[in-house]
């Protein structure tokens, strides 16, 4: 592997679900260490790409490259991915400690160690969870259940973070102290994180570059230039509102 | 009659009744599937899977059926035909995009309907064809305590997958990203619950065993706050009420599967209490 090999290549991407072209020949390259928002309208493909780069999607066109070796060779064990909420089996009987541990050995395991209990521990101590180490899974709330999967992912010391709109379902304060963690980890680790999101206000803020997507790419820069009326108004049709209350998001 | 009188006589009957090649048998085969059955039941419980068991249950009555149709040991026959209508609900949910509901309720109806017509073409006797449906303590054959072995011991080799199946149930997407076959273990878990359903159906009956692989799970989810617990729970209870349902079924001579699914249904009705005051 090519130390210098950008985190993720992509080039060429298309991806058809069904009849539907749901990616059309995308083509991007992400640094090591930065932080990059997906943006785009409701079946943009941006949940496909995150997907594309996890290796879920098995019929693809172009190439996708992860530190440089191509996505059915890489070690799977360098990417942490954190679900959406909803795809998650709430109803599950395990405790906090057994969910954030199948990060860590692809299994749900039957008995913890006291070495691998203190692990898990300090891990949930990163994203402020420690106290819910011990507690059912299914009683957490939807804030305390993404720091959990956070802790899920970041278990592994990724290299590179997939995040599928980690904030949906979260109030405000949480949402607040996810993106904390998130700065903290990136500024830390020097991982890479790509981050599907719907709020805009946090691209801005927070990524170095954004992936403006409608199906093809947009644009694929600074938030700056990403974020332009130019750019917005080709992704969406028209630009992004500014709720009063300051939270920024895009519409359809 | 004393108060001591009937648990005396009933005990006198216990010991007579062990006594008896063809309640050894079913002892043991009761025994061995209450063990696999409940173990797979926890799967079946958290995958939302208790449809498929019921739509297997019924295919194994379509083999069972040609097996008497054509003169064979209905087990050699309900066996490949129950796996392969399992396969075959597993490759036409994901082939087709229809719901599993909806393809499981296709082949249940088609197995059905395909024992009813073997069965229409026996020249007499349906006997062997009423014990698969409704559970019967006498039929235990050696052949059935064979096969009933074969899938326990093939269980046993496939308990270190234990994890890896429960994690794609808690997160199929993390586990298929993290290149776990989690495809072809669907197909692994339904023909492992196929073949378990088939050397069941002749003490339990078709017409109840889904009901025997859930109701231990069912009820161990309630007073289990961890898989493993839940899992361990599910046997324990499985096995119990297979063992005692069994012994109600002989000593007050009463159908076995149903004797069974009534005990096990009383330990649910306990277990939701105990669950109750475990929750508070």
């Amino acid at each position: 592997m090519n130390e210098n090999s950008p985190a993720i290549e992509l080039s060429g991407l298309s991806v058809h679900l069904g009849d539907h072209l749901t990616l059309d020949d995308v083509t991007a390259s992400c640094g090591r260490g930065e932080f990059i928002a997906i943006i785009g309208p409701n079946g943009a493909g941006k949940t496909t790409l995150l997907r594309a780069v996890l290796g879920l999607i098995k019929r693809y066109s172009g190439t996708i490259k992860i530190f440089g070796k191509s996505i059915d060779r890489n070690d799977p064990s360098e990417i942490g991915f954190v679900p959406q909420l909803k795809s998650i089996d709430r109803n599950f009987p395990a405790i906090t400690c057994d969910i954030v541990s199948t990060g860590l050995h692809k299994r749900l395991p039957g008995f913890i160690s006291r070495k691998e209990h203190d692990l898990i521990h300090d891990t949930l101590e990163l994203v402020g969870a420690s106290h819910l180490c011990d507690r059912p899974f299914g009683i957490l709330s939807g804030g305390e259940m993404q720091r959990v999967f956070l802790a899920r992912a970041l278990i592994r010391r990724p290299k590179l973070l997939l995040l599928d709109e980690p904030a949906t379902g979260i109030d405000a304060i949480g949402e607040g102290d996810l993106y904390k963690i998130l700065d903290r980890f990136t500024e830390t680790s020097g991982a890479t994180v790509l981050m599907v999101t719907h709020d805009m206000l946090v691209a801005r803020h927070h990524a170095d570059k954004i992936l403006l997507l409608n199906r093809t790419l947009i644009c694929f820069d600074t938030p700056e230039i990403a974020l332009s009326d130019k750019y917005m108004s080709e992704a969406f049709g028209h630009v992004g509102h500014i709720h009063p209350h300051g939270e920024e998001h895009a519409h359809d | 009659m004393s108060a001591t009188f009937i648990p005396t006589v009933r005990s006198t009957r216990m010991i007579e009744a062990m006594q008896y090649d063809f309640m050894q048998r079913a002892l043991l085969a009761g025994i061995l599937t209450g063990i696999v059955g409940s173990y797979y039941g926890a799967f079946i419980v958290q995958r939302g899977m208790s449809f498929l068991g019921n739509g297997l249950a019924h295919a194994a009555f379509g083999g069972v059926a040609l097996g008497l149709l054509l003169q064979q040991e209905p087990l050699y026959i309900a066996i490949p035909f129950t796996v392969a209508v399992a396969a075959l609900i597993t490759w036409v949910r994901d082939k087709s995009g229809l719901g599993s509901d909806t393809v499981i309720g296709i082949f249940f109806a088609l197995s059905m309907a395909l024992g009813i017509v073997f069965l229409s073409r026996l020249p007499s006797q349906t006997t062997d064809a009423f014990t698969y449906l409704f559970g019967s303590i006498l039929g235990v054959s050696n052949i059935d305590l064979w096969a009933i072995g074969f899938i326990l011991l093939v269980t046993a080799f496939m308990l270190p997958m234990w994890g890896r199946w429960a994690y794609a149930t808690i997160d199929r997407e993390a586990a298929k990203a993290d290149r776990l076959p989690v495809k072809f273990d669907d197909y692994l878990l339904s023909i492992l619950v196929a073949l378990v359903i088939v050397v069941s159906a002749k003490i339990i009956g078709v017409v109840l065993i889904s009901a025997f692989l859930v109701i231990p799970a069912a009820s161990a989810r309630l007073v289990t706050y961890r898989f493993i617990g839940m899992t361990i729970v599910s046997v324990v209870l499985g096995l119990l009420t297979a063992a005692a349902g069994l012994m109600v079924s002989y000593s007050m001579d009463l159908p076995s599967g149903a004797s069974i699914i009534l005990l096990q249904v009383a330990v649910f009705v306990v277990c939701m209490f105990v669950g109750k005051g475990m929750r508070k």
